[in-house]
């Protein structure tokens, strides 16, 4: 195992983040800060409780995992295409390291630096609203497992994505989406019926209910479901990037 | 010798159909510099690349010190720096950083001393904090090398290193190749400069159209090679060449005034002393007397027009 190789890439993809800690940590607190206030503080305060938690507070671990996979999905994604993009990816690919430890590298900063950022949105949220977490390591291991993914994910993406504007397609067209339809906002026992069923076909909602549940200790689908389908959705993400490596898709001509 | 690099019957055709490299073997040795001569779009870089791990073979097989490419490329990989013809480094990064950064991902702690020696070496050290994107062209290039080297390589690879490189640096380069080759770093480069080739090299070989035209000592193959010409300007033009000189390898310029003797330097007798004799004797008044030898980039030209 050549741990060096993937400190140096993990170090290297850090020392991105703190060069650019403006765009990458803070735009995205400040962000999520503004739904805590819209949201959670000025709309929430005339909103009714779901299942006895206060909408201000029912919204934080959706708000979390919004900010959470958009940032593991672009992080990962950015942090391998950009050596692709400017060609510096010669090295790791003419360097004597495995292809899982170059994944562990980039994934790991990816996924490093998501987990930072939720940590410092649920931090805020608790200046606006009131919040309380039942399962604190529940909490932390949901929050982990999502991180790290999505970071899957977005290493996949950024490999495929040819340009920058393929490299965007996936977070905004897709992500975004089943985010918003996955019950970030409301439960979905709100749905008409035909949706509830509906809904049940987007992986973020499993995410999103046991995320919820490690707060509040009531959740849309059993915690175990919540469980099987991130892992499910990782051995998926790691069978897809052992095919990358092994063909060489995208990497080598 | 045992070659440190051995490459047999590699063959590679990229998806878009072409095929850049048909059947190349080449063995290089241990402690070497090889140049690897030919136009643009001979396969050059294409056979780096498969070696050091960036495009996958068709078919073939490459060792590296002993060691396999594909089942033994960690050991394979750890002996090669490669120093790419594109400039392609993180411009945000630091040079220092970046430097490091190669020596990690070739599995080395670090080492302040090695680091600094190189970038001292290579007239980086100055820069060491300054974001590459602040450096000259020229500089940029330096760090590629510094990168390459980073991990105390046992080969070095420089594809095209002086493409658009200005006096100094190319002096500098040579300096370190010169260094390098001393403490026995076996060093391959393409380039399309042939004075480079000449200069530097120890072995030439000569790529044309995805084949290996030949690898040779350079010395020899300037020698086998080396043809000289005798030009004999002549004090009065002349219609044709006289009877008397048919014997000779003469022709005659076409407005009659210089006569061009092509002769082997490396043959017992180059017959220029009977010729200059027949000369006068033929009543012929010479003006002036010139000689050219051929370079190496009259015997490549000569090669790859084939």
């Amino acid at each position: 195992m050549n741990i060096h190789a993937i400190k140096a890439i993990y170090f290297f993809e850090m020392a991105r983040t703190f060069r650019t800690l403006l765009q990458s940590i803070i735009s995205p607190v400040i962000s999520t800060a503004l739904y805590f206030i819209v949201f959670g503080s000025a709309i929430g305060s005339r909103m009714v409780a779901i299942e006895g938690v206060s909408y201000g507070a029912f919204i934080v671990p959706g708000l979390i995992m919004l900010t959470v996979l958009m940032q593991s999905v672009t992080n990962a994604s950015f942090g391998i295409y950009f050596p692709k993009f400017i060609g510096t990816i010669y090295e790791p690919l003419s360097a004597p390291v495995s292809y899982f430890e170059i994944v562990v590298g980039y994934v790991g900063a990816a996924a490093t630096k998501s987990f930072v950022i939720g940590l410092i949105i649920l931090a805020t949220s608790f200046l606006f609203v009131p919040v309380q977490i039942a399962h604190p390591f529940w909490m932390l291991g949901f929050l982990l497992l999502t991180c790290l993914s999505f970071s899957l994910l977005g290493f996949i993406i950024g490999i495929w994505a040819r340009n920058f504007e393929q490299l965007n397609l996936v977070p905004s067209l897709i992500i975004t989406p089943l985010v918003f339809l996955g019950g970030s906002f409301y439960s979905i026992s709100m749905l008409p019926p035909f949706w509830q069923t509906a809904t049940l076909f987007n992986p973020i909602v499993y995410l999103v209910s046991g995320f919820r549940w490690s707060f509040f200790d009531t959740a849309d689908v059993a915690v175990s479901y919540s469980l099987a389908a991130i892992f499910v959705f990782s051995v998926l993400c790691v069978s897809v990037i052992s095919w990358i490596f092994k063909t060489g898709y995208r990497l080598k001509n | 010798m045992d070659p440190i690099i051995s490459v047999t019957a590699l063959d590679k055709t990229y998806r878009s159909g072409q095929r850049a490299l048909k059947g190349v073997s080449l063995e290089i040795r241990s402690g070497e510099i090889l140049a690897l001569l030919g136009p643009n779009g001979a396969g050059k870089t294409t056979l780096i690349s498969m070696i050091c791990g960036l495009t996958s073979p068709s078919s073939g097989q490459i060792t590296v010190g002993g060691y396999d490419i594909v089942t033994d490329y960690r050991a394979a990989r750890s002996l090669i720096g490669l120093v790419p013809q594109e400039v392609a480094l993180e411009p945000f990064e630091k040079v220092l950083n970046t430097v490091k950064f190669s020596r990690g991902l070739f599995g080395h702690p670090p080492d302040a001393a090695y680091v600094e020696q190189i970038l001292r070496q290579l007239s980086l050290w100055d820069k060491r904090n300054t974001p590459i994107k602040e450096l000259s062209g020229g500089m940029k290039r330096r760090v590629l090398i510094a990168k390459a080297l980073s991990h105390q390589p046992k080969i070095l690879f420089l594809d095209e290193p002086t493409a658009g490189v200005d006096v100094e640096l190319r002096k500098d380069m040579w300096d370190v190749v010169g260094k390098l080759k001393a403490s026995g770093v076996t060093i391959v480069l393409t380039t399309h400069y042939i004075e480079e080739a000449e200069a530097i090299a120890d072995r030439v070989g000569v790529i044309a159209d995805g084949d290996i035209l030949l690898v040779e000592d350079k010395d020899k193959l300037m020698a086998q090679m080396g043809i000289k010409e005798l030009y004999i300007e002549l004090q009065k033009p002349i219609k044709a060449i006289p009877p008397a000189l048919a014997s000779y390898d003469l022709w005659l310029a076409e407005d009659g005034g210089r006569l061009t003797y092509v002769y082997d330097t490396k043959a017992e007798r180059t017959g220029i002393t009977g010729l200059l004799t027949d000369l006068s004797a033929a009543g012929l008044a010479l003006r002036d007397l010139q000689t050219s030898q051929s370079s190496l980039e009259d015997i490549f030209v000569d090669l790859v027009k084939d």
